[in-house]
């Protein structure tokens, strides 16, 4: 294996990669998951605004939020903003 | 006066001539935080801005963390970043700036030395940028406003070669340099934008073996500072090392460059020495005491004292050939700190110059001496006592007090 590994002539300066951090997935780091109750949501976008990490988007064609779970990180902090209390968080 | 080109001699206090120059080089990005005493830079900057006399985007940050992180982020996209600090404000980036040294961001950042609380002082120390000294910056210290303008201006063209790419740091002392009016001989704007010349940006090869313009794009996607685990962190921080290295060279090539045209040199860049050729004793010191070292030394030598200085100029990259070669036929050195490492036996520069000289075949006698912190004021009878003691060492051939605290009351 550490001959597969560069030597610090090799490599480029501050360990830089031609590719944005989306393309680095990181929702599989969750334990909880927020389920949405869509009754409850009165989509006031609190939860987009709180989500630390950009995981939860307004998509206005559906007027509605959609979550993407491929960087939700399961924080639960959307579900703490929450004001109508319509994010819970489960276990996965 | 060698000078080649125009200069105009302007009334700068050492902030104002900071923040001038910084005007000069044609800064992309000035992201502050005011804090005594740097805040006439940010004063006298935000006035540039607010006269459009520039065209920097100038960012009024809630916090000194942010604004190394405004800086840094304005600089890895390829753009000229300028900030300025002190004391608590650059306590507060300290973690900011290893990322901006690890991500290869050539930021210039003034420091207006001061000492850190507790108890509170806002005066003249190097306890801020020495606290700060092995967060792969580089450093450079000020001797007068002259300097600090003179420096500044250099910083781009060192830290921004990109056989470098470092930021730099350039301390001037709090109030005896940064609030103390002087004369300052200062360039064109043109001559300015020529020396530095327009950042230019390196291709590398990421991680994926795409050749990409070291800076971020949205056009072009590229992730800086990513994590590194134990298989590659360590060969990033080598390649730091590296760039200090390399350092050397510039900062020497700069200082030559910038001497050519202006008819100033400090030393070679890294160190400056002032009747050291013949000296038998001689004293180390950093920043605006050697102004006052050089008047003592005068006196001395009118009564037959062999006494010489090396001012470090350079604390980052240490200049430890220049050191060695500086004091091989000095037999008894004083090492001057204006801050203190706790527990530490000494005071920085005291360690590394000590630590450099060890190599040499005959060690000189090497002494510390802890002073004007908290900007307590060094007279010229004071520092003539260093030379005092030297003598007496000489003449004993013994050190009875390697470190020593000067104008400290018992």
């Amino acid at each position: 294996m550490s001959s597969e590994l560069k030597g610090w002539k090799q490599i480029a300066p501050a360990g830089v990669c031609s590719k944005s951090s989306s393309s680095f997935l990181t929702g599989d780091w969750k334990t909880y998951t927020p389920i949405r109750d869509l009754e409850k949501c009165t989509r006031c976008l609190t939860c987009v605004i709180f989500c630390p990490d950009g995981a939860i988007r307004w998509i206005p064609e559906k007027k509605d939020i959609e979550f993407d779970m491929n960087f939700c990180k399961g924080c639960g902090i959307c579900a703490n903003e929450c004001p109508t209390k319509a994010i819970k968080m489960k276990l996965e | 006066m060698l000078s080649k080109v125009d200069q105009k001699m302007m009334a700068l206090a050492g902030d104002q001539a900071v923040a001038y120059a910084a005007k000069q080089s044609d800064v992309d990005v000035v992201a502050a935080y005011p804090i005594t005493p740097q805040t006439i830079i940010v004063e006298k900057f935000s006035e540039y801005v607010a006269n459009g006399e520039v065209e920097t985007e100038f960012v009024c940050t809630e916090s000194e963390h942010s604004a190394m992180t405004a800086s840094l982020a304005a600089s890895v996209t390829g753009a000229r970043a300028f900030t300025a600090t002190a004391s608590a404000g650059l306590a507060l980036m300290h973690e900011m700036l290893f990322v901006t040294s690890g991500c290869r961001a050539p930021v210039v950042m003034a420091i207006a030395n001061r000492a850190l609380s507790a108890p509170l002082n806002i005066h003249g120390d190097h306890s801020d940028s020495m606290a700060q000294r092995d967060s792969g910056w580089i450093q450079m210290y000020a001797e007068n406003s002259q300097e600090a303008y003179d420096s500044i201006i250099q910083a781009f063209k060192i830290g921004e070669n990109t056989n470098v790419l470092l930021p730099v740091m350039v301390g001037l002392d709090g109030f005896t340099l940064s609030h103390t009016l002087e004369n300052v001989l200062t360039f064109s704007d043109e001559f300015v934008h020529e020396f530095i010349g327009t950042r230019k940006i390196p291709d590398v090869l990421t991680h994926e073996a795409k050749k990409s313009p070291f800076k971020l794009d949205p056009k072009n996607p590229m992730t800086m500072g990513p994590i590194a685990l134990q298989n590659y962190y360590f060969e990033f921080k080598r390649q730091q090392e590296e760039a200090m290295k390399n350092a050397i060279e510039i900062i020497k090539d700069v200082n030559n460059k910038f001497a050519d045209l202006s008819g100033r040199k400090y030393g070679n860049g890294l160190v400056e020495d002032y009747k050291l050729d013949d000296a038998e004793i001689a004293a180390i010191c950093l920043g605006s005491t050697a102004g006052t070292m050089k008047t003592v030394i005068d006196e001395l030598r009118a009564t037959g004292t062999k006494a010489g200085l090396l001012r470090i100029r350079t604390f980052r990259p240490f200049p430890s050939e220049d050191i060695i070669s500086a004091l091989k036929n000095v037999k008894a050195v004083a090492v001057m700190d204006k801050s203190m490492s706790f527990g530490g036996n000494g005071g920085p520069a005291y360690h590394e110059v000590r630590h450099v000289l060890y190599d040499l075949p005959s060690k000189p006698f090497v002494v510390n001496y802890i002073y004007g912190l908290g900007g307590r004021d060094t007279s010229p009878v004071q520092l003539k006592t260093i030379y005092i003691d030297l003598q007496q060492i000489l003449k004993t051939q013994t050190v009875k007090e390697p470190i020593k605290y000067l104008g400290l009351r018992q």
